[in-house]
């Protein structure tokens, strides 16, 4: 018997993250699956034991001052890729408005160890989605279209086909291909 | 993430094509540590020594002498150190059947060889931003396919 699962990525990792502080008797507060504020000041045992704990699934701390804000410069473009309704306005004042630093800022420290712009990311990240959403629904274009916030489907296609350099459809068939394949 | 290098291998018999893609990949800005491989048997035998550091990206070509670039990207998949590697297609070839079949054997990117240097420079330098959003960002690996 083979079963496929399906994952939702965002609720995955707040209950890993939660079961793990919860575990631990630890007092937190979750900002977002990147970020935690702990309350109490740990003890050494305590922090090895959850960085120990992490680490077993994959899953580290982050050191470095440049790369965290990176990270949560990506968080909140996927927060806001994934439901449109809650923000207004253009990605670059939410993202200043959210983190309060200046675009410019986050432009240059994002494209300086990414070596990508934050649109360019942002674009890559939505046609993820859509990928996604090919992938595991039964959503037709149109309605990926609208779930993710496209002016029109002919808007999606071109997107998807100038970044990936397939076609939606075609991509489609090839991932099809790929699962009958594998069972 | 910024300070490490990107290792890259690039298995191709032609010279030509080699010294090419080595210059290119100097220009660009992403650093790299480029490895190169006349031949895919090449490749596959250093791949699977033990205890060496494996290459972020490698670069297949398909048309290759003793072991083609299709051979080995299937002996990568099915291989369980090396089945996660991000596997590039570096080939002339533009027939639709030739870049599906290599998708369905798991390739990530196909790229068609440029036919200038700008060109060229240009889609390695897509293809390592690519992999590098794959390395560092919470991308699906699993619908990781890219024509270049």
């Amino acid at each position: 018997m083979t079963f496929f699962v399906k994952y939702d990525f965002n609720t995955l990792c707040k209950t890993f993250l939660e079961t793990h502080l919860n575990a631990l008797g630890i007092s937190y507060t979750l900002h977002s699956i990147n970020e935690i504020s702990i309350e109490e000041e740990l003890s050494h045992e305590k922090q090895a034991a959850l960085i120990d704990a992490l680490k077993k699934c994959g899953v580290g701390i982050e050191t470095d001052k440049k790369s965290t804000l990176v990270d949560r410069i990506k968080n909140v473009v996927d927060g806001m890729l994934r439901d449109s309704s809650q923000t207004s306005g253009t990605l670059s004042t939410y993202l200043s408005e959210t983190l309060h630093y200046s675009y410019a800022h986050l432009s240059a420290v994002f494209s300086e160890s990414t070596y990508t712009s934050i649109e360019n990311y942002a674009i890559l990240r939505r046609v993820d989605l859509v990928k996604e959403y090919l992938c595991n629904t039964d959503l037709t274009l149109t309605e990926i279209a609208f779930k993710l916030d496209y002016s029109s489907v002919a808007h999606l296609s071109g997107q998807f086909k100038k970044t990936t350099g397939l076609t939606p459809s075609a991509f489609k068939r090839i991932m099809n291909k790929k699962q009958t394949q594998n069972t | 993430m910024s300070t490490s290098l990107l290792n890259i291998a690039l298995a191709d018999d032609d010279d030509d094509d080699r010294m090419l893609f080595s210059e290119a990949i100097e220009e660009i800005a992403i650093q790299t540590k480029l490895m190169l491989f006349n031949h895919g048997q090449e490749l596959m035998d250093y791949l699977t020594q033990p205890k060496i550091e494996l290459p972020n990206l490698i670069f297949l070509d398909l048309n290759m002498p003793i072991k083609n670039g299709m051979q080995c990207l299937k002996e990568i998949r099915n291989n369980p150190v090396l089945k996660d590697l991000c596997v590039a297609i570096y080939s002339t070839s533009s027939s639709e059947v030739d870049i599906e079949e290599t998708f369905l054997n798991g390739a990530n990117i196909y790229v068609n060889k440029p036919n200038n240097y700008s060109k060229l420079r240009e889609a390695i330098e897509k293809v390592l931003q690519l992999n590098w959003q794959y390395h560092t960002s919470n991308l699906n690996k699993d619908t990781f396919l890219f024509r270049i």
